[in-house]
């Protein structure tokens, strides 16, 4: 009985990995469009943050403050203690962005009239979306004042429908294409995506000139691109969320299709465990703080920005990206240690991702919860930090809890007869 | 002053036990650190750190995959020093520095294929698992890790033999397999004589002693001290006696174990009377109950040596009590007895290797009779309070109560340190015995290591008008890596009597116990 | 039924080292090939749910039929 079980388990982990593959080789950045004109289940009063669920009075402080920023922006409050009084009166829905086929970095706070990337699968009839990624100050970072929210207004107004308009004149952008040789250029996409935004640039800019916007307005968005490092990350992670879409829920999978986290907790989902959470404790970083921070006023890990691992990159590939190590004060041969531990607990490779440092061995795919047990190795997560005030406050890496991996393997064995 | 305690949280980071300790024992150096310890943060080691009073707020969020880091120091300044020493140490995230290891048994397994053995050195409890992935992946087991249940020694055992492979263990320290040392192995030379030994020390012994003789080893297989249980029934006994026979290049086989059950003993008796090849059999103490023709029994790993290294030059053994003359023996014990005060009277034996220490007992029977110990030859001789000798006393420190969350007195002679100097403030203790074993594995330095203490008891003695007898014998070989010569002089320089076999430093301890109950005019 | 031992005696010794790195350490003084797993506790530890994953991730007793 067990055999047979076994190989419904290889069979569906094998389709699930396929899938994914195929789905890596489709996804389109087709557009940006208004949150709530796509996003499924997004209301004028729905606030989405990142991670697994939780409610305000749970919240860790940047995401409240996030929270607040949010409605801020949607004109639902003019003040901290309006939003608060709005909240606490049950006026406002508060919703994870994984449950709504969206992801948001860090915070990951969207609001209804938000620009989000659209990021679509046409043959797995999948779509996914992230709002964008801010410069510098920022709502993500649970920054709300004034310069971060008309930065916010100006990107509604301006930045995401030209960038919309030049990718659809393109046809769209097929972000394997860029993902795939950003990786050969010392990024791992999600701490590092210099690269990759450069990259983005050389593909956008004939067709933002070309475009029928003033030169006024293209120069703004050419320095907004010229200071945000990080900004392919949240076409990268709408991507993510695209194939997640298309890998979930085939049963039997023990494949991970979600590591959410929201600063006081990590979750996970598997594929052959639907919609169902898995929760730990979310851990503080180890890396390095930007000057006055440290462990006391920063918030522990968070966003849905762990997408990037569970597909693959991110912490899953530390090889690619060997300046990271700086970060986290380790050295070239760990960014090689890691990643082969990574592909020790995934059940596939990639050959799209090649790794040159692993002599050109394909990158990993697939996170297998079983593998994680039995090997004792949970997966490494390459992120950043937000100061419990707001703000951007240092860099590093951190592991998900094996607790979640228990939970979920708990909720397996029910759900599928095993030790009986 | 007061004193700081801080505690770090590592979270879902590991390090197995050696490494921990190691790391512990490092931070225990840095400046202004007063006590340190670093464990995996399970219940049971919180508590531990609770009783100890180095559990903060902040240990005890730790959960059993973190490491938790506890140290008490002097000031903010010392703890500073602490931590950078932790990271420094424990490195980013670093688990190892090795390009190529595995996290798992498959797949090194995989990326070697031509693999033909497994060392296991986890935690018991996850220990038979891993045993019984190499048995199905078709490979040889020597498993170190001890606390396996002996059901599962059993199932592990007759899998093993169905499958033509030998699983050395549970508790296997050493093995000599094709010259290469395993675990605790000292280096000796390749020769006739192979050996199966239900005990790690034992084996090193009788390995040490035929190298010192001129011969040599072709095998010596480990089989765990439960094997010659009725439960075990002698299974790798078995086909370790098989395999010796049948190898070419075994002309002598010698087996060493505490005493067995009677019916295993039986039938490995049987087995090994229908061997083509001489066995020499030591059941240390045990006078054989069992059929013995066509075995040679030995009562001491000293002559077990002996009869085979004489089997295999084709000579007649001639058992002896002293390598040294009776007059040299006698001169020793007169020139010891000159110091004694008169109150002093006792022996007080500390030992890394639990088979010598019960060897020790043994030969003590002959000269100054019943002893008590941790580990006693019988029940109503066992210490009531570990850490207090009383008359005479033999401690094996080998054992769980001084080896639980520290390293084994092999590689680590602290505890033995602080022993022999509580021994030597005791008025009545007259002779210090000790072993020393050298080898793979063992501390790089033990007779230095041990000596400082060793001078220090001395003084302390002879500055009320006493005197210390310290004996001891050196388990090792010239080509060990710690340099037995070395080691000779060290222990010699610290006024040791270096005995060349642990059953010989017994006697001389013996004797020198004996003449001092005795009136004057003793001869040993 | 028992086999008598074999690949063992006389054979080169290729080794995997599951656990404390000091007898790797050990066996590579000898000039011997070893392979390093460094082993952490399965499945956090946790007993009961290492029973449960050993019924799905275990080689089959029967597998190993045609191996040797």
């Amino acid at each position: 009985m067990t055999t047979d079980l076994r190989s419904r388990i290889r069979a569906a982990n094998e389709s699930t990995v396929e899938i994914m593959l195929s789905a890596w080789d489709n996804v389109v950045w087709v557009g940006n469009e208004t949150a709530i004109d796509v996003i499924p289940g997004m209301t004028p009063t729905t606030v989405m943050h990142a991670g697994p669920p939780i409610t305000w009075v749970d919240m860790c402080s940047s995401m409240r403050e996030g929270v607040i920023g949010g409605l801020l922006f949607e004109g639902l409050a003019d003040t901290a203690e309006e939003a608060e009084s709005l909240i606490a009166g049950g006026g406002i829905t508060l919703a994870p962005c994984h449950e709504h086929r969206t992801v948001g970095g860090m915070t990951g706070i969207t609001t209804a009239s938000m620009p989000v990337h659209v990021v679509r699968d046409d043959q797995n009839g999948v779509e996914a979306y992230c709002r964008l990624h801010e410069r510098k100050r920022a709502l993500q970072w649970g920054e709300r004042d004034q310069q971060v929210l008309e930065q916010l207004r100006w990107m509604t107004d301006v930045l995401s429908p030209m960038l919309s308009a030049a990718v659809r004149a393109k046809g769209g952008l097929a972000v394997k294409s860029i993902t795939a040789r950003a990786l050969q250029m010392g990024d791992e996409c999600h701490n590092r995506n210099v690269a990759a935004t450069s990259l983005l640039v050389r593909e956008m800019m004939p067709d933002l000139i070309a475009l029928d916007w003033g030169k006024d307005d293209l120069e703004k968005v050419a320095r907004f691109l010229q200071e945000d490092d990080g900004f392919y990350l949240h076409i990268d992670m709408a991507a993510g969320k695209a194939i997640a879409e298309a890998a979930k829920g085939i049963e039997y999978s023990t494949i991970v299709t979600t590591i959410a986290r929201n600063g006081v907790e990590v979750g996970i989902r598997i594929s052959g465990l639907g919609d169902s959470w898995f929760t730990g404790p979310a851990d503080l970083l180890r890396g390095s703080y930007f000057p006055g921070f440290n462990d006391d006023n920063v918030d522990a890990d968070m966003g849905d920005s762990a997408i990037m691992e569970t597909m693959g990159l991110g912490g899953q590939i530390q090889a690619a990206a060997p300046v990271f190590q700086q970060i986290v004060g380790g050295t070239v041969q760990d960014a090689i240690n890691h990643t082969r531990e990574m592909m020790d607990i995934s059940f596939g490779r990639n050959p799209a991702f090649v790794l040159p440092m692993l002599d050109f061995q394909a990158g990993p795919i697939g996170i297998d919860m079983l593998k994680v047990l039995e090997t004792g190795v949970t997966p490494i997560i390459d992120s950043a930090m937000a100061a419990k005030k707001g703000g951007f406050a240092g860099a590093g890496q951190v592991r998900v809890p094996m607790e979640c991996f228990q939970k979920a393997f708990r909720a397996f064995a029910e759900r599928y007869g095993l030790g009986q | 002053m007061r004193m700081v305690v801080r505690n770090w949280v590592r979270r879902n980071e590991y390090r197995d036990s050696v490494m921990l300790m190691k790391a512990s024992e490092d931070l225990r150096a840095v400046s202004g650190v007063m006590h340190a310890a670093l464990m995996m943060g399970t219940q049971a080691n919180k508590s531990v750190l609770e009783g100890l009073g180095l559990l903060d707020e902040q240990g005890r969020t730790a959960r059993a995959n973190d490491l938790l880091v506890a140290v008490q120091a002097l000031d903010e300044d010392a703890l500073g020093r602490a931590v950078d020493h932790v990271e420094a140490f424990l490195g980013g995230d670093r688990q190892g520095t090795t390009s190529t290891s595995f996290h798992l048994l498959d797949s090194a397994v995989q990326a070697v294929p031509d693999a033909n053995l497994v060392l296991i050195s986890v935690p018991g409890q996850f220990a038979a698992r891993e045993a019984r992935k190499a048995l199905q992946h078709g490979l040889h087991v020597f498993l170190f890790s001890d606390d396996v249940p002996l059901q599962e020694e059993v199932s592990l055992k007759t899998t093993a033999s169905q499958k033509g492979l030998l699983l050395m263990g549970p508790e296997c320290g050493t093995a000599i397999i094709n010259g290469v040392g395993l675990g605790f192995a000292n280096a000796v030379r390749r020769g006739p004589i192979g050996i199966v030994a239900a005990s790690g020390t034992g084996l090193q012994e009788v390995s040490v002693l035929i190298h010192r003789q001129g011969q040599g080893v072709s095998q010596a297989i480990g089989v765990g001290g439960r094997d010659l249980s009725d439960a075990v029934g002698g299974i790798s006994t078995l086909q370790a006696l098989e395999a010796l026979d049948a190898d070419v290049d075994t002309r002598v086989i010698v087996l060493l174990s505490k005493p067995p059950s009677k019916a295993t003993m039986d039938r490995v008796l049987k087995r090994a009377a229908s061997c083509s090849k001489p066995v020499v059999v030591c059941f240390l103490g045990q006078d054989v109950l069992g059929p013995s023709d066509g075995v040679r029994l030995a009562k001491t790993l000293e002559e077990a040596a002996g009869m085979a290294v004489s089997l295999a030059n084709g000579q007649t053994y001639e058992p002896r009590l002293f390598g040294i003359s009776r007059e040299d023996v006698d001169e020793l014990v007169a020139e010891e007895l000159c110091g004694f005060a008169p109150q002093q009277k006792y022996i007080r034996g500390l030992f890394s290797g639990g088979t010598l220490c019960y060897e020790s007992m043994l030969v003590l029977k002959d000269s100054v009779g019943d002893v008590y110990s941790n580990a006693p030859l019988d029940d109503g001789f066992a210490l009531q309070d570990v850490e207090t000798s009383r008359a005479h006393t033999l401690v094996d420190m080998g054992e769980k109560h001084f080896t639980q969350g520290r390293p084994h007195p092999m590689i680590d002679p602290t505890l033995r340190k602080l022993r022999i100097l509580r021994e030597a403030r005791d008025p009545e203790v007259a002779v210090l015995l000790l072993d020393i074993v050298l080898g793979y594995g063992s501390h790089p330095d033990p007779a230095g290591a041990l000596a400082s203490s060793i001078s220090e008891a001395k003084d302390q003695v002879s500055d009320w008008g006493g005197h210390l007898s310290v004996v001891a014998s050196i388990c090792g070989t010239a080509e060990d890596a710690q340099n037995l010569a070395l080691q000779e002089d060290v222990l010699r320089q610290a006024g040791v009597l270096v005995m060349p076999s642990n059953a010989q430093a017994s006697r001389l301890a013996g004797a020198i116990a004996r003449c001092i109950s005795v009136s004057e005019g003793c001869v040993g | 039924m028992t086999q008598p031992v074999s690949g063992l005696i006389g054979a080169q010794l290729t080794v995997i080292n599951v656990g404390l790195s000091l007898f790797a350490e050990s066996l590579r003084q000898q000039g011997i090939e070893v392979a390093q797993v460094d082993w952490r506790p399965p499945a956090g530890g946790d007993m009961v749910l290492l029973g449960l994953l050993d019924q799905v991730t275990q080689i089959d007793k029967g597998d190993d039929a045609d191996d040797n």
